[in-house]
């Protein structure tokens, strides 16, 4: 995690994602116009968020099976990370919409529509990860519980973000398939920025808990070490 | 004392944000300005603007990560 390679690499995604995505030609789309290179910034926050939460589950699993601090730290820090970018995806979202949605649909539509309320809930579900954790005091226990209960807030994600919206009447973009992956909405030109703004907004977040981490490492040496 | 504070603000900024964007939806029915900000060139000054915004970040980022390099070699 030290290394520096890969923050290298993240910088000049991210500089080549904001000037190639603010510059390049991008097709024109209905209502979107413009607008459609927000899925280099908007769609990149979930993905990422996605990719954080995988990693969180996967050493939240790792914790169970090894009952080792060092798996814990690294859950708790890839969700927190994750849940920014989720925040983040949200509020982006928000204006898009704003934007876009209020053209053709009335306000009771965006109310209801289910891809923000799944959305809401999938965030409110690891608020309630962050609030589970703080509530108790003892660092083994804690540990425990909120590696069960990362697990059940990322088998949440999937109804709510990724089945619900899909079923029910959605405003939301990719309900007959996957949003930004398949080649009727995407374009080739569009998919040039699009990939490499993924894997360098998910750096970015991978650094950031990077550094989380280690710091939590410095806090609980004395633990860590026994 | 102060990162309540802050916090509040914060809660208290999101919960407006989306009262800011109802605002501006109006002027939004003047459709595709972003074709006028190409043609006539703006749009350099703001890819400009959020590119030193983004480095200015990054370094912020590598210079954490210097810090805490440091204090991990001092505890060691």
């Amino acid at each position: 995690m030290r290394k520096k390679w890969w923050k290298i690499f993240c910088v000049i995604l991210l500089i080549y994602t904001i000037t190639g995505g603010l510059l390049f030609s991008v097709p024109a789309r209905e209502i979107l116009a413009e607008t459609i290179r927000n899925l280099y910034f908007h769609v990149c926050m979930w993905f990422g968020m996605m990719i954080l939460f995988t990693a969180s589950v996967v050493y939240a699993i790792k914790y169970l099976r090894s009952q080792n601090m060092v798996h814990d730290i690294y859950s708790v820090n890839f969700a927190k990370v994750g849940i920014l970018f989720g925040v983040l995806g949200y509020a982006t979202g928000f204006i898009w919409a704003s934007y876009t949605w209020t053209e053709y649909a009335s306000n009771t539509q965006i109310f209801r529509e289910p891809k923000l309320l799944g959305a809401a809930i999938a965030l409110l579900v690891y608020f309630a990860y962050l609030v589970l954790r703080g509530s108790i005091t003892d660092m083994d226990k804690r540990a425990r519980v909120s590696a069960v209960y990362a697990i059940f807030a990322y088998a949440m994600l999937f109804p709510t973000i990724w089945i619900l919206p899909r079923l029910l009447e959605s405003l939301h973009p990719g309900k007959e398939g996957n949003p930004a992956l398949n080649f009727k909405d995407s374009d080739a030109r569009l998919r040039m920025v699009f990939y490499p703004a993924i894997i360098g907004w998910t750096l970015l977040g991978v650094w950031i808990a990077s550094l989380k981490i280690r710091l939590d490492f410095i806090k609980e040496k004395s633990i860590l070490n026994d | 004392m102060i990162k309540k504070t802050l916090s509040l603000a914060a809660c208290l900024f999101l919960y407006l944000l989306p009262l800011l964007t109802r605002a501006q939806t109006m002027e939004a029915e003047r459709k595709y300005t972003a074709f006028d900000m190409r043609s006539n060139g703006k749009i350099y000054v703001l890819t400009a603007c959020i590119l030193i915004i983004l480095l200015g970040l990054i370094l912020y980022l590598v210079r954490l990560d210097r810090k805490i390099t440091q204090v991990e070699k001092e505890t060691k």
